[in-house]
């Protein structure tokens, strides 16, 4: 699947995953800390993903 | 994941509630985790001049929202701290959002008020740019504020950031600080606006929720100054905790507020007008004149 990531913004394929958890460990990241959204969607850790799944995985942490 | 209220499908889990919500639902929890903050801390009445910090990012703009919506009148002043395409960017989501809502929004421009940016003050200085900042949004904010006669100054921070900053002043033992945490920054005589932080119950992550499940556009990329960030490193940490242990980050926040935050009482200083600016300060000149001082000078060392 694609998937688009932040700071910097970019695009990575990643393989394998079948579960937004299983994204998140593979991207060594803790659902806190992002949303994950597909389409105008946002997903919760149970959800199963596709192959031919955009997946935005968008960063939660700012500065401000 | 189906929601807590009406079994539909969820679109986020609140893990510190063992809840899931639906799009509806989760609004409709953040507008009551809000309206509870401001009840329970007395933060403002609704006839209360208010005014809000804005910054173009998630947790400004989703507050602005939420007061609208609970029937607030709130107007907004954005800082241009001239920190590149990161400001413009900034202020063009603030300036979209207002006036999509027929909001009023006032910019402050450092640049040509103060005569230098951020940047200019971290490499001129010995200042990092991060200290820099938010010793310079703090004296904006207030100046605006007394300026333009609000009655309150309103500001975006969230749960993660007062738990990152309440983490970092337990690790260094900093007690002033520590006294001063608070959810309400009282007025004072010598022109300190009163500071509410009414989004302390909310959690990042959650007003990213809300901004995106409200349809607000804002900006996503960390500002280019932020990077390796100590309270950014805090936050991820305590997120860590998060992970392993749901609740963590609000019952050490809020038990802090509830339970800890009475041993270390508010002992403010007396302040007096700073030579410069007239504005409350504990010394003869207050920090944010310093900072222009030598930052404009070296400035002009540089282009003579």
């Amino acid at each position: 699947m694609k998937v688009i990531m932040h700071q910097p913004r970019r695009e990575i394929e990643v393989s394998g995953p079948r579960s937004v958890k299983a994204l998140l460990n593979r991207l060594d990241m803790v659902s806190e800390s992002v949303l994950v959204i597909r389409g105008d969607e946002i997903l919760t850790d149970d959800v199963r993903l596709h192959p031919d799944d955009v997946i935005e995985v968008r960063p939660v942490i700012s500065g401000g | 994941m189906k929601c807590r209220v009406c079994r539909e499908r969820a679109v986020i889990s609140v893990r510190r509630h063992n809840a899931g919500f639906c799009r509806p639902h989760f609004i409709e929890h953040i507008h009551r985790q809000v309206a509870r903050t401001i009840s329970d801390h007395h933060m403002f009445g609704a006839d209360d001049r208010l005014v809000l910090g804005v910054s173009g990012g998630k947790d400004s703009l989703a507050l602005w929202e939420i007061l609208t919506v609970l029937g607030y009148r709130v107007d907004g002043v954005y800082l241009d701290l001239g920190i590149g395409e990161y400001s413009s960017d900034g202020l063009r989501f603030s300036r979209q959002f207002a006036a999509e809502r027929d909001l009023s929004l006032r910019v402050v421009d450092l640049g040509s008020d103060h005569g230098f940016s951020i940047p200019e003050a971290a490499r001129f200085t010995s200042r990092v740019a991060c200290s820099a900042c938010g010793l310079s949004k703090r004296f904006l904010l207030n100046e605006a504020a007394a300026e333009m006669g609000y009655d309150v100054l309103v500001v975006g921070h969230n749960l993660d950031d007062e738990a990152a900053v309440l983490l970092g002043n337990v690790l260094r033992w900093e007690v002033d600080y520590l006294a001063r945490q608070r959810p309400v920054l009282p007025t004072s005589d010598g022109g300190l606006v009163r500071k509410v932080k009414p989004l302390l119950r909310v959690a990042e992550r959650e007003t990213a929720a809300y901004a995106v499940l409200r349809g607000i556009r804002y900006e996503i990329e960390e500002c280019p100054m932020a990077a390796g960030n100590t309270i950014n490193r805090y936050k991820e940490w305590l997120n860590r905790l998060e992970e392993q242990s749901p609740g963590l980050k609000a019952r050490f926040l809020l038990g802090f507020l509830d339970r800890g935050a009475a041993y270390f009482p508010p002992d403010p200083p007396e302040l007096l007008a700073c030579g410069e600016c007239g504005r409350p300060t504990p010394g003869e000149t207050c920090s944010f004149c310093r900072l222009k001082k030598v930052t404009v000078l070296r400035i002009a060392g540089r282009s003579a």
